[in-house]
């Protein structure tokens, strides 16, 4: 997994709330049996003007200028800032590889589904949960200033804006340890395989259906 | 002891061990598979050399890509075939137990869990999909994962993950003539949001809970999700237990006798705290109707589609105008008058017996209506196809004029051909609403088997409790 320790981004901002997985990744790409390759997919339906399906040349699809990520001046984006519930509905996997194939490396927005929130953090993908009232002052500063960018700090937990405001947020330990290092969890459980064979035992002792 | 929750049985009887922070490994007992959210998880753990850690916790089956019709021909779209292929020979190269399109007991993995006695009362069940809070109807802790947990529980059986907070849902009194289980968890999901569960585990308790079979219990856990909240679950009574008698993968004899004595202690205690509750009262939920684009954005029947001109908060004004120009609907139009050019019965929120004779009953002796160009039955499994024809409801339904098909998930998600034309509105027994859920430009209702089978016949939707 990519590490993730400083990054400083440009912002894109996407104002809606309960941007769903579906929107992120419609389902027909999920017909892949590859984890990489979904970024021109992204946002699909908002982002081009026809109907997108696996095997598309995207780079000769009709694009919606309407839609943000299209705009000239948010090419090369990295953080992406966003209203309440983002990510919420399906457990695809398939949202954060789009994102992050797209280029993003993380999500700001004041609440973010279960779900969607934990698959970023296998992926190199930092969310982050701020207030509201942050993520609107945020929002606010992007469209005064055009091109806004932001220092995102994990090791320190801190969002540097070009004026000096620092905003803090909070990260599990143990996420924050794997994101930094890059670390595969999987091979961090492994080392730990006794404990699990030792529960494993006890577990069928007491509950011996469960291993019919 | 203190007094606990039935969440917090759950949990700690399947702690391995904790970190410093709080984040737990969390043994898991069932691991259902499907061929969508498993081939990354499959291919990662042969490129690291790793094996399943206890094959016999798996059973795959595929059900998101399967064609509802023609199954003879196989899978006609080869991204598609080769995805349902790709779990076939996963499964065979490790001898992991998967119902294959072709055997009787295929359908919804969700469905075909409870079915075979695959999922039990005190459970850990996790699968590559978020509706996995289903199986929390049995006093389970069950819920959704991404791909690469989906691979973590494959090489080690356990999960990495830290407590949620708990909240109670408690639904008292009686649901009245055409109430389901369907309209209650809408009611609730229209009580506390779609984000209103997030970061909890959600327990459906009350009279009006425990009254419902354990398909309707199924329904009611199926959409936590939809409100945020990865589990949803209902403490195990007679009705949980009735259930698993002689089911297939369920315990027999002495066994059964000592996971009975162990079921009948998977509730809450007297006293014992959650971090919320939220109450509802049953005899005052209508037969429901969503109008926008979240499942959250939902009314009764009898009651109007929203102006968003009533509304204070900014960002939420601007998402009711946004789903209503995505719907194509007008603010205060009566919801009784809008018109549908589809319905589907199907998914596995609403695809078990139960569902269907509902719905059956509504549509027995009548015709769909002529404005309604597509009405789809889509049983959630073969065993629940086979048991339906059995009662003849399969022949009620194509004298009314729907298409009855064969098992799968079909117009929910649309990945197979099943699905909606640009604009084409639907009334849906699913559970999502989402922009383009059901096809590019689709416009999804989500009502219950009743409502649905009633909209087909009348060609809008009607109050089926009047």
């Amino acid at each position: 997994m990519q590490k993730f320790t400083v990054l400083d981004g440009l912002v894109v901002p996407l104002d809606r709330a309960n941007v769903d997985t579906d929107a992120i990744i419609p389902k027909q790409f999920l017909k892949s049996i590859k984890r990489s390759g979904f970024g021109p997919n992204a946002f699909d339906e908002w982002r081009y003007l026809d109907h997108g399906e696996p095997g598309m040349d995207n780079a000769k699809r009709p694009l919606n200028p309407d839609f943000v990520l299209n705009q000239p001046r948010y090419q090369g984006a990295q953080v992406l800032l966003a209203r309440e519930n983002f990510g919420c509905g399906s457990s695809r996997e398939h949202a954060p590889w789009a994102l992050e194939d797209f280029g993003f490396r993380a999500i700001i927005a004041p609440s973010f589904a279960d779900i969607f929130f934990n698959n970023c953090f296998k992926n190199g993908l930092l969310p982050i949960r701020l207030d509201a009232a942050v993520v609107d002052a945020l929002f606010n500063a992007e469209a005064k200033a055009a091109g806004l960018r932001l220092k995102i700090d994990l090791e320190q937990q801190a969002i540097t804006t070009p004026d000096g405001t620092v905003y803090r947020f909070e990260v599990e330990a143990f996420r924050k340890h794997c994101l930094l290092n890059g670390l595969d969890d999987i091979g961090l459980t492994m080392q730990h395989g006794d404990e699990v064979k030792a529960f494993e035992a006890k577990h069928r002792a007491a509950q011996p259906w469960l291993f019919n | 002891m203190n007094p606990q929750t039935l969440y917090d049985k759950l949990w700690n009887s399947h702690v391995v061990r904790t970190e410093a922070d709080g984040t737990a490994l969390l043994y898991i007992d069932r691991h259902l598979v499907h061929e969508v959210t498993s081939p990354q998880a499959f291919e990662g753990l042969r490129l690291a050399g790793r094996k399943p850690w206890r094959i016999a916790s798996m059973l795959a089956v595929a059900d998101h890509n399967v064609p509802t019709s023609g199954r003879a021909q196989g899978i006609a779209d080869p991204i598609a075939r080769l995805q349902v292929e790709t779990l076939d020979e996963n499964c065979a190269a490790l001898g992991i137990n998967e119902f294959k399109m072709s055997d009787l007991r295929q359908g919804i993995v969700h469905v075909i869990g409870p079915e075979q006695g695959a999922t039990l009362p005190g459970m850990t069940v996790v699968c590559g999909d978020s509706h996995t809070s289903t199986h929390g109807a049995f006093a389970a802790l069950a819920f959704g994962i991404g791909t690469s947990e989906v691979e973590h529980v494959m090489a080690t059986q356990c999960l990495l993950m830290k407590k949620t907070k708990s909240m109670q849902v408690l639904v008292e009194g009686n649901l009245g003539r055409g109430v389901t289980a369907k309209d209650l968890v809408l009611a609730v999901i229209g009580k506390i949001g779609t984000a209103g569960g997030t970061g909890y585990s959600l327990e459906f308790a009350g009279s009006a809970v425990r009254g419902l079979s354990m398909e309707g219990r199924m329904t009611v856990c199926n959409m936590a999700i939809e409100a945020g909240a990865r589990a949803g679950m209902i403490a195990a009574d007679d009705t949980t237990i009735a259930y698993f008698k002689g089911r297939p993968f369920a315990p027999q004899g002495e066994l059964w006798d000592k996971a009975v004595a162990y079921w009948r202690t998977l509730h809450s205690d007297a006293g014992a705290q959650f971090d919320k509750v939220v109450q509802l009262d049953a005899a005052g939920i209508r037969p429901q109707v969503t109008w926008g684009t979240s499942p959250e954005m939902v009314v009764a029947v009898d009651g109007r589609v929203p102006d968003p001109a009533r509304e204070s908060d900014p960002v939420k004004r601007s998402g009711i105008e946004h789903s209503l120009k995505y719907m194509g609907l007008t603010p205060n139009t009566a919801m009784t008058d809008i018109k549908i050019d589809k319905v589907f019965i199907g998914s596995c929120t609403n695809s078990r017996i139960e569902d269907l004779r509902a719905a059956a009953d509504v549509a027995r002796g009548k015709k769909i209506a002529p404005n309604v160009k597509l009405a789809l039955v889509v049983p959630g499994s073969g065993l629940v196809k086979q048991q339906a024809e059995r009662e003849g409801l399969d022949q009620v339904f194509i004298a009314a004029g729907f298409e009855w098909r064969e098992p799968g998930c079909s117009m929910c998600l649309a990945m197979n051909d099943d699905k909606l034309e640009p604009g084409e509105r639907c009334a849906s027994t699913s559970n999502r609403n989402f922009e383009g859920r059901q096809g590019q430009g689709s416009r999804t209702h989500l009502v219950s088997p009743a409502m649905a089978a009633a909209a087909a016949i009348a060609g809008h939707f009607v109050d089926v409790s009047k």
